[in-house]
């Protein structure tokens, strides 16, 4: 059974996690608002000119199975031929998305959906691979990749809150508060590690 | 008279951020629809986003709701941004909401910390399968599961009862293990409110699904969190509804990692937008002393069964409701 005792005012684990998540709030927010100036005021070269990020936001952020929604394109292929099943990672093209209402015609029916991550990285990055997990580090000095630090770091304070109540709760000998506590640390790293991928790349 | 002048203020200044909405959001959706190369101004967009989530932001709060349910569907039916860009920064835009309120209501002792990590813990887990089994399907599967969840949470506002007070007996096994109970003290009555709750183990059940749901979708999960926290498992509205908003900064904390790890964030959409609603929300917090809640509520219910349809419509490719 808990020792836990039923008082008016919070615990003080409670207020501690308060406490921290109320810092890392303002921090990060704060944070936000100077790095965006930076990106919006061109103080910093952005890695995509700003004027051309609009041609790369329709796409999905990595190639799918699947086409995703019906377009023109594979509507004229489905009355000849079935549509492919999975796409392949595609070469993006160096323009821009494709219209939906363009005329359809039958070589470039299967065709996939250029991919945000591929085609930034084939116009501007030119990396190895396309960044995920944490290789935005590398890009920080590029004014839109700057912007990652402050989300990184409001998604972040959450699992300082948590270890910090650790501690407090092994000494009231709540263990199981402080075990689920620990756990959670654990799942919140996890996620933040880039360990768990799903398919692309 | 003073009482007049300020809820018709009010009803104006809703009236007028409806009327710019709605042309922002036309003007967003024929924009998109224009040409493969956009021809749009690029500073149109984030303004475009800033004005669209200010206003979300005063009607979330107005309206009861969280601002990731409002935000994906909106964004994502009205605006060029493909849908894995609009759940990543859906998510962030709830979880900012939830930092912001989090720590006064953790330090008021109305969200209860007790409460919300056992069922953080098993949220945030499925939050994390959820995104990566979103990310994964194609996107016109998750535009039609979008729009027949946003039309169940419209159903659910439509229809789930509140209970200020819930009668619980006595605290099931569980809850008493864990001492999940409090105090708090209530203004309208000037009484100190003891609490407790039961059916620990349904209501931790459900949160698998709940978590899955928000990681998949990027709506946040208040919807959800205030009917089981309330009606099942016993806990008083105002500890519901400050635990969920408080729970938010757990849950989505996790799909948010995979969404960032992804690649799914541009700062272009994902600033202005967390700035939008903050301001947004700000405003609306002030303004809910005046405004009437019912009729707010009933237009969000509105909105979200025209953007639920719209989803749909996108999912399955019948462009009824346009592009």
């Amino acid at each position: 059974m808990s020792d836990h005792k039923k008082t008016i005012g919070a615990s003080p684990e409670q207020l501690l996690y308060a406490k921290i998540l109320e810092k890392g709030m303002f921090f990060g927010l704060g944070l936000m608002v100077i790095t965006f100036t930076i990106y919006m005021t061109g103080i910093m070269k952005p890695a995509i000119p700003v004027e051309q990020i609009s041609n790369y936001w329709k796409m999905p952020v990595s190639a799918k199975a699947g086409h995703g929604a019906k377009d023109a394109h594979a509507a004229a292929k489905e009355a000849t031929a079935p549509m492919a099943a999975t796409a392949t990672p595609g070469v993006p093209v160096a323009a821009a998305p494709e219209a939906a209402a363009q005329p359809a015609k039958d070589e470039h029916a299967d065709k996939p959906k250029p991919a945000y991550l591929d085609s930034i990285n084939k116009e501007f990055l030119h990396l190895e691979k396309p960044p995920t997990g944490w290789a935005w580090v590398n890009l920080i000095n590029y004014a839109d990749f700057l912007n990652f630090i402050p989300v990184a770091m409001l998604a972040g304070v959450t699992i300082l809150c948590y270890a910090a109540i650790v501690p407090g709760l092994f000494r009231r000998k709540d263990k199981a508060y402080a075990i689920m506590a620990i756990a959670e640390v654990a799942i919140l790293v996890l996620a933040a590690s880039n360990l768990l991928t799903v398919g692309g790349h | 008279m003073n009482n007049f002048s300020r809820r018709t203020g009010v009803a104006g200044l809703l009236l007028g951020g409806l009327a710019l909405l709605t042309p922002a959001l036309a003007l967003a959706e024929e924009a998109a629809a224009a040409a493969p190369v956009s021809t749009t101004a690029w500073w149109v967009w984030p303004l475009s986003l800033f004005v669209v989530t200010f206003f979300m932001g005063i009607i979330a709060v107005l309206g009861g709701v969280g601002g990731g349910v409002l935000y994906v569907p909106i964004i994502g039916g009205f605006f060029p941004f493909h849908l894995d860009f609009v759940r990543g920064t859906g998510l962030l835009v709830a979880l900012a909401g939830s930092l912001a309120a989090g720590p006064g209501l953790l330090k008021a002792n109305l969200a209860s910390l007790r409460m919300a990590v056992p069922v953080a813990l098993i949220a945030s887990t499925m939050a994390i399968a959820g995104a990566m089994v979103g990310l994964a399907l194609p996107t016109n599967v998750v535009q039609i599961c979008l729009g027949v969840t946003i039309l169940g949470i419209v159903v659910i506002m439509f229809t789930a009862k509140k209970s200020d007070f819930p009668d619980v007996q006595k605290p099931d096994n569980l809850s008493s293990a864990l001492g999940i109970c409090g105090i708090y003290h209530e203004p309208s009555s000037k009484k100190d409110i003891n609490w407790q709750i039961h059916r620990t183990i349904p209501g931790l059940l459900t949160f698998i699904v709940i978590g899955f749901m928000a990681g998949m979708f990027g709506l946040g999960a208040g919807w959800a969190n205030v009917p089981v926290l309330n009606l099942m498992m016993g806990a008083p509205l105002k500890i519901s509804v400050a635990t969920s908003k408080f729970l938010l900064s757990i849950t989505d904390t996790s799909a948010a990692w995979i969404y960032m790890n992804k690649g799914a964030l541009i700062p272009m959409i994902v600033v202005p937008s967390l700035v939008g609603i903050m301001l947004g929300s700000f405003i609306g917090v002030r303004l809910l002393k005046v405004a009437k809640p019912s009729m707010i509520r009933w237009m969000v219910i509105g909105i979200l069964l025209f953007a639920g349809l719209k989803a749909l419509d996108k999912g399955l490719g019948t462009k009824l409701l346009g592009s």
